[in-house]
């Protein structure tokens, strides 16, 4: 290395120069695909969801919409199908703004009581607890809960269980009550109903499959 | 470790109190592992009074920090023996930044502890726990440790300009300067989860799987040439070939945490080409020190000098870092990474076993040798030799960490199958293969691997906190 230069290839200043292009190209490529992506997840507006306009992650008001979460032939993957019939969260309908609002608190509530260090969001978190990004679509919420809670919507199953876990248990392994108020369960259930929306590239697969089996119909059975 | 330190310079005496929290740090995460690993098997244990959430919470924040700790520790170690500047510029703030730091981190572990969790309000993500995993601290203590990481960097800049430029302090110093950017894509709330993630995963990917990574090549190339004399001009020009391949690989490697949050399909190809080549600067790193150290051992051999080694435990950890990076970040990610495979491992065991062996390997390992370089260093030895409590610590986690990945890796299998392939990831099929045997059966596993760990762990801190004095006698001697 000294002196006579044998090759290039024991040449420190060769592999410094590569290192600086390599990380500088890799760099502006994830920068340029961060754009692009940005584009693509920003939040929908109303308008596009009034006129049935595809968002990777749809408006707030998507949750005055019936959700579903089906298999798309040309995707071979499941994705969420959105409205057109409304299905309105505790029977009321929201404007973008009451929506957004609820939203918001839901959010805000699933980090202040951290939800995702037992569950996963998005795939991603604890593996303590189920998975909570299609939590809206599963069948437990259309036939168990309700029964379990007394309440006649899976919605006011959910809030009645958000505020009191350790009142309904499932399983040996429970939820604890973490002190969640009325209006912040309802917020986390616009939260979760808003999550269901979100087209996750088939994530998680066949699980309309669970759907099936528990006969409120589902991808698999088309 | 506690009181041999007077004579070091600033630099180093700094290091070794980095070192003694960050080995606190390190208990903590250890029992609390032990505290989640055991509400596995009884849901019962202390239910309501530390929750799984807040025992996890607590586990991977001692981690983090722990670590951090440790790197922090590392940098100053080395700073004066590789800029020739023992006092390095701003020492005195760089002193009170450790001070801050360590109360700042104790407020926020009695926050986690005894407040757990507030109200849905901003104010819950300001003073309380801001619900991100890994990035649960506070927002006040983001800022303050944005502060303090800036007044470290400071010191390592300046002293970095003022003194010699070698070519790993300017791997370091420019690999820094990511390290602590990174940390501000993670300080911002949105009501987008998707948007939310995206930038979570900007901090945690290209920390761990890129830049930490680089940081663990510097301190790999500082340990050759300190513990077995490696050449500067080959450790460094590996040096360069790691980052060149580290980074080429793993910037956008960070697609393969963008397959199933919103994001657009591309990243299905540019995640999983990307992150498919993450392995091999890691197979690279694990033949450079093998080499290195087969080099030379047969020139100390030949000159007739016996064993080229002068610190035996970080040689050995350093050893088992290589390794243990190659296969614990390296294999393991593999495993799961194409999304062929992930769309059904994402979020399950298989992740928690990848991530318990990928933190140890490419990691703790290396951290710890470079404590006993701060051990050999306090005591002015000229060798540390291994102890029979070295000895133990290194087989006790190193078995007991496999040991648990296994395990993991069992349970994470039982549940892929079960639970996603075969009933479709929802609630009850969730529990349907929760209570499953094999699956019980891998967890009561991870846990008495789980202690091992704890007893190596013990010898570790007993080890360190004897082993120079032991050493130092008998050089005397």
């Amino acid at each position: 290395m000294a002196g006579k230069k044998a090759s290039v290839w024991t040449s420190i200043s060769f592999w410094r120069r590569s290192a600086a292009w390599v990380t500088g190209l890799a760099t502006i490529l994830l920068i340029w695909l961060t754009f692009d992506t940005m584009a693509q997840i920003r939040m929908g507006t109303d308008q596009e969801l009034k006129e049935g306009i595809k968002r990777r992650i749809p408006a707030p008001t998507v949750i005055n919409y019936k959700i579903d979460y089906k298999y798309d032939e040309k995707r071979g993957l499941e994705a969420p199908v959105i409205g057109p019939e409304k299905q309105p969260l505790f029977g009321k309908e929201l404007s973008p703004k009451e929506a957004a609002a609820l939203l918001h608190l839901g959010k805000l509530t699933s980090q202040s009581k951290n939800c995702m260090d037992c569950h996963t969001l998005l795939g991603n978190g604890g593996y303590y607890a189920p998975d909570l990004t299609k939590a809206w679509l599963d069948p437990m919420w259309e036939q168990t809960m309700p029964a379990m809670t007394g309440k006649k919507t899976k919605e006011e199953a959910m809030v009645a269980f958000l505020m009191h876990p350790d009142k309904y248990p499932t399983h040996a392994r429970m939820m604890p009550n973490l002190g969640i108020t009325e209006q912040e369960a309802k917020g986390l259930v616009a939260f979760l109903k808003h999550m269901s929306s979100i087209d996750t590239n088939g994530y998680p697969r066949g699980f309309s499959k669970t759907i099936k089996e528990f006969q409120t119909g589902g991808t698999y059975a088309k | 470790m506690l009181n041999k330190t007077a004579h070091l310079s600033p630099s180093k005496q700094l290091a070794m109190n980095y070192f003694r929290v960050a080995i606190v740090l390190f208990g903590a995460q250890l029992l609390f592992g032990l505290v989640i690993g055991l509400q596995y098997l009884f849901p019962g244990f202390l239910y309501e009074v530390v929750d799984f959430s807040v025992a996890r919470m607590i586990h991977i924040n001692a981690l983090v920090v722990w670590m951090l700790y440790a790197m922090i520790g590392s940098v100053y170690l080395m700073l004066p023996d590789e800029t020739g500047i023992e006092k390095p510029v701003g020492m005195g703030l760089g002193k009170l930044a450790f001070w801050v730091l360590t109360a700042a981190v104790a407020v926020v572990v009695v926050v986690f502890l005894f407040i757990q969790v507030g109200p849905g309000k901003e104010s819950s993500i300001w003073f309380i726990n801001e619900g991100r995993e890994y990035l649960e601290a506070p927002r006040w203590a983001d800022i303050g440790i944005v502060v303090v990481v800036l007044i470290f960097y400071a010191n390592v800049f300046f002293t970095y300009m003022k003194g010699k430029k070698t070519g790993i302090m300017t791997v370091m110093v420019a690999n820094l300067m990511a390290v602590a950017g990174l940390y501000l894509a993670g300080m911002f709330f949105t009501d987008n989860i998707s948007m939310d993630q995206y930038w979570w995963w900007w901090v945690i990917h290209l920390w761990v799987e890129a830049t930490w990574e680089v940081f663990v090549g510097t301190l790999a190339a500082y340990a050759l040439l300190r513990v077995i004399g490696a050449k500067r001009e080959i450790v460094e020009m590996w040096l360069w070939i790691e980052v060149l391949m580290l980074f080429g690989s793993g910037i956008l490697g960070l697609g393969h945490h963008y397959f199933w949050i919103g994001t657009p399909e591309y990243w299905w190809e540019i995640g999983a080409l990307f992150s498919s080549l993450e392995p091999v600067p890691l197979v690279a790193m694990f033949v450079h020190v093998l080499y290195d150290w087969g080099k030379e051992q047969g020139a100390h051999e030949a000159g007739g000098k016996g064993n080229a080694i002068t610190n035996g435990p970080t040689m050995a950890w350093v050893t088992v870092n290589a390794f243990g990076n190659f296969l614990g970040a390296g294999i393991w990610g593999f495993f799961h990474t194409l999304p062929q495979v992930n769309i059904y491992t994402h979020g399950s065991q298989f992740t928690a076993a990848h991530g318990h062996l990928a933190f140890f390997g490419a990691y703790a390992t290396i951290l710890v040798g470079m404590m006993y370089l701060g051990i050999q260093d306090s005591y002015g030895l000229k060798k540390l030799k291994a102890t029979f409590k070295s000895k133990m610590a290194l087989f006790l986690i190193t078995f007991g960490m496999l040991g648990m990945a296994v395990a993991l890796t069992i349970a994470g299998y039982e549940q892929v199958l079960v639970e996603r392939a075969e009933l479709g990831a929802g609630w009850q099929a969730f529990f349907t293969a929760q209570n499953l045997p094999w699956y019980v059966q891998a967890m009561v596993w991870r846990e008495i691997m789980g202690v091992v760990v704890f007893l190596g762990f013990v010898y570790l801190v007993w080890d360190l906190l004897t082993i120079g004095k032991v050493e130092a006698a008998a050089e005397e001697a």
